[in-house]
């Protein structure tokens, strides 16, 4: 079993090098690899596609705000039905940064995990399909609630936060052109 | 009406009005029909509709009171049962949905979240649905049993029981400007949400996420 | 009389552009709030785009300012179908990182609990599924069996939903007397209401028309949108945590893991039904495994000391004093743990830096991934179709939106 992991983990430094900048095994059995995030699709790809790794299933997209550590880091949970593995992928990044490539064309449930990731962290995700906001109101205008900055109460006052959310044009809709819009596809 | 309306408002006194032997007798026959014949539309959102729905089953059973007639459109519904948490998303939803019912029309705010925000002080949620839409009884719980449901709603019923139609001016004034509108002012809205109790210590995250380090996310794990 | 005139047709074209039809977010039909809004053609659905967020509450932002024992109350908001599951997966996900390990009577507790809360929730998704088709007495039955499940819920914990039953390291308390005689109670007399439901749904020429072919999806697709849990065994692929990623002892549990074949809404429907009958099998034998024994673990990162300890020992006094003010200190690392729960597979990934608080909590909620499929599933279908598709997905709002 061990083996089988420290191959990969070879097998990977081996194609993408300097890309892979540490690995882990966290409580006991959790397979954790750190890699730099310009490479995120490309290592991504390599995971899903390989004979003997097929992370067919990607189970979550997430960031973390650390507080003390200024910056983003963009966690990817994948696990393979065939070799039933359990592995994740952390991409660091930096505080004037905060883009990475989308894997919506990879893995369809990509599309709202990312959705949600810039929705609540601000994290740019390039080449994504539809990249707007999913959890707030359409023109919420505080900012990205789950950075570390971003008070629990929120930024407005009550009296501000019920009066905006009163005049919100709640008939307002995406209209079919202005979905097209959104982002770009990554074969545009 | 706002608190500060409550204290200063006309309250109706038997003498003053326009109260005859004929009026207190249709009265009563108009108050038994309505309070016996409610259709609650049911504003469900959380854990509170759940309770809700569970109330309208065959355990608990609103059918008795009349009630079993859940009215999904506002045009056709009496008694607005709000249960369940109200983000701002959602706050204009509801005020329009208020805004639909026709008169006369009640309001029950059911569960801690309508009534005050509940565990939820945060960015997104509504601290009581009473400052967007004139609330009747509320009906504490986390969630309300089905029988603190059906008690808040035999409140209304108590309520209804007590009105007279010599009062409908003061009682179902409604202005149209007002619709879409919160219904507390500003400095309402400040006082029913202001921050209260412990909350100011639950105000904190982890103490050593506060402290700025200099370092790589990996070494934050260690 | 005959009409002799012949009428102007207006010039131009007769034929109109695509309909907006908005759905919800209040609407009796969508399961919560959930918005949906769809481009129709005639009465064939184009495109529909799902806007969520009627129902965010900020959990995972909360989680970062409540301690670890305060944020259990918090997880049983959020899938307030099966809260007794999101407690439990909770507190596994902590008890790994801390690498703490139950007790024997608590895993059997654990166990019993999440399988009775999957019954609990697939009778509810059974009662408004029926519902959305128009059967209105499944719902009845349904909610009157829940009523016992209730019943279980407020004997153990005190509450009939919001149950926060446990905590790192045990539960809140031992079973009261009685409660598995209840459930035994309950497992030996539940397959005849499902029998009864089954009756009326299964072989139903109405409910088979409604639900056959429809939202179909096919394995490999399933698996790339993202679908676990019943939705993604109805279209064949056999991923079922509770086999591949066992836990508490799943493993020795002799149970059976139903497959479909087609990946429509007949075949989910059939894959729960299924499912509850296998989730009588496990709880029949776990009833029979159930161990004595203390059922908190007594390691000093987490349990109190008793209170004769505390009154005749300064040490204990000042450990308990420590534990209660500053709360669980769980080390620093991260852990993602799931579990089969009953819309599919059930996630938390928290992270901790070593403090009492975490830095962070993620839910990896299935019905979220599993409602973004949504306007794959159903496009080309008709508008009440469209209900009965979300309807057999399973979601709950409150999960969705956290």
């Amino acid at each position: 079993m061990t083996e089988g992991k420290v191959s990969m983990i070879e097998a990977m430094v081996d194609v993408f090098g300097s890309a892979i900048t540490g690995s882990e095994i966290q409580c006991g059995d959790q397979q954790v690899v750190h890699v730099e995030p310009s490479n995120n699709l490309e290592i991504l790809t390599w995971l899903k596609n390989t004979e003997g790794h097929d992370y067919d299933l990607l189970l979550d997209v997430t960031a973390v705000d650390y507080g003390s550590v200024p910056g983003v880091e963009v966690v990817y949970q994948l696990w393979s039905i065939t070799n039933k593995k359990l592995l994740r992928i952390k991409c660091p990044l930096p505080e004037d940064s905060l883009k990475i490539r989308s894997v919506a064309d990879l893995w369809g449930s990509a599309n709202w995990l990312e959705r949600e990731v810039f929705d609540l962290f601000g994290v740019q995700f390039e080449g994504h399909p539809d990249l707007r906001r999913i959890l707030m109101p359409k023109n919420y205008s505080e900012g990205h609630p789950l950075r570390k900055d971003f008070p629990l109460r929120g930024r407005f006052s009550r009296e501000k936060q019920t009066e905006l959310a009163l005049k919100q044009d709640y008939e307002d809709y995406y209209s079919p052109e202005q979905l097209e819009g959104f982002g770009q596809r990554a074969d545009d | 009406m706002g608190i500060k309306d409550r204290q200063n408002e006309q309250l109706p006194v038997a003498g003053n009005s326009e109260l005859t032997f004929l009026t207190t007798k249709v009265d009563f026959v108009v108050n038994w029909a309505r309070r016996n014949s409610l259709w609650p539309m049911p504003f469900g959102t959380a854990c509170c509709a759940i309770e809700m729905m569970a109330s309208a089953a065959s355990n608990f059973d609103l059918a008795r009171f009349g009630m079993e007639r859940m009215s999904f459109s506002p045009r056709q519904a009496d008694v607005l049962i709000c249960a369940g948490r109200v983000p701002y998303k959602l706050a204009p939803v509801l005020r329009r949905t208020w805004d639909q019912m026709m008169q006369p029309k009640w309001c029950i705010s059911m569960g801690a979240c309508a009534s005050s925000g509940g565990v939820f002080d945060t960015y997104s949620m509504v601290q009581g649905i009473d400052t967007i839409v004139p609330v009747d009884v509320y009906v504490p719980g986390c969630p309300p049993r089905p029988e603190g449901l059906i008690y808040g709603l035999m409140m209304i019923q108590e309520k209804i029981k007590s009105e007279s139609m010599a009062d409908h001016e003061l009682l179902r004034r409604e202005d149209p400007e007002g619709a879409g509108k919160p219904v507390a002012d500003s400095s309402e809205v400040k006082a029913l949400t202001g921050v209260f109790g412990n909350s100011t210590q639950q105000d904190k995250f982890s103490s050593l996420a506060q402290t700025a380090r200099p370092g790589r996310f990996k070494d934050v794990l260690k | 009389m005959s009409v002799k005139q012949t009428i102007e047709l207006p010039q131009g074209n007769l034929d109109s552009g695509n309909m907006l039809v908005n759905i919800g977010p209040q609407h009796p039909a969508t399961h919560g709030v959930l918005r949906l809004l769809c481009e129709l053609d005639g009465e064939t659905i184009v495109q529909i785009d799902p806007d969520i967020g009627y129902l965010h509450s900020s959990f995972e932002k909360l989680g970062e300012f409540r301690t670890w024992n305060q944020i259990v109350p918090l997880t049983d908001r959020m899938d307030y179908l099966a809260p007794l599951m999101y407690n439990c997966v909770y507190v596994m996900a902590v008890e790994k990182l801390m690498d703490l390990k139950v007790t024997e009577r608590c895993k059997v507790v654990r166990v019993l609990c999440m399988e009775m809360e999957r019954i609990f929730s697939h009778l509810l998704w059974l009662g408004t599924t029926a519902i959305d088709v128009g059967a209105f007495t499944p719902f009845l039955y349904a909610f009157q069996e829940r009523e016992r499940i209730y019943k279980l819920h407020e004997a153990f914990t005190g509450a009939r939903i919001t149950t926060s039953a446990t905590r790192i390291g045990g539960m809140m308390a031992d079973l009261p007397e009685g409660w598995t005689d209840e459930l035994r109670n309950f497992v030996e007399t539940f397959p005849e209401t499902l029998d009864e439901i089954d009756s009326l749904l299964t072989r139903n020429g109405i409910h088979l028309g409604r639900t056959q072919d429809i939202g179909t999806i096919s394995g490999s697709d399933a698996v790339n949108a993202g679908f676990t849990g019943p939705n993604l065994r109805a279209s064949g692929i056999d991923y079922d945590l509770r086999k591949d990623r066992p836990y508490y002892d799943y493993e020795t549990y002799a149970f059976e893991v139903p497959i479909g074949k087609n990946g429509d809404c007949y075949d989910r429907y059939l894959v729960r039904m299924e499912e509850m009958r296998q989730s009588l099998k496990i709880l029949d034998q776990a009833l029979r495994r159930l161990p004595g024994g203390p059922i908190n673990v007594d390691d000093p990162r987490v349990s109190l000391p008793s209170k004769t300890d505390c009154m005749n020992d300064m040490e204990s006094m000042i450990h308990h004093f420590k534990i209660v003010t500053e709360g669980v200190r769980v080390p620093p690392g991260d852990c993602y743990f799931a579990i089969e729960g009953s819309k599919g597979e059930l996630g938390m990934y928290v992270v901790s830096d070593g403090g009492e608080k975490p830095v962070r909590w993620r839910v990896r909620p299935p019905s979220f991934v599993n409602l973004s499929v949504l306007p794959q599933l159903a496009e080309g279908h008709q508008v009440s179709d469209l209900i009965m598709i979300n309807a057999s997905l399973d979601i709950v709002l409150g999960e969705i939106d956290r």
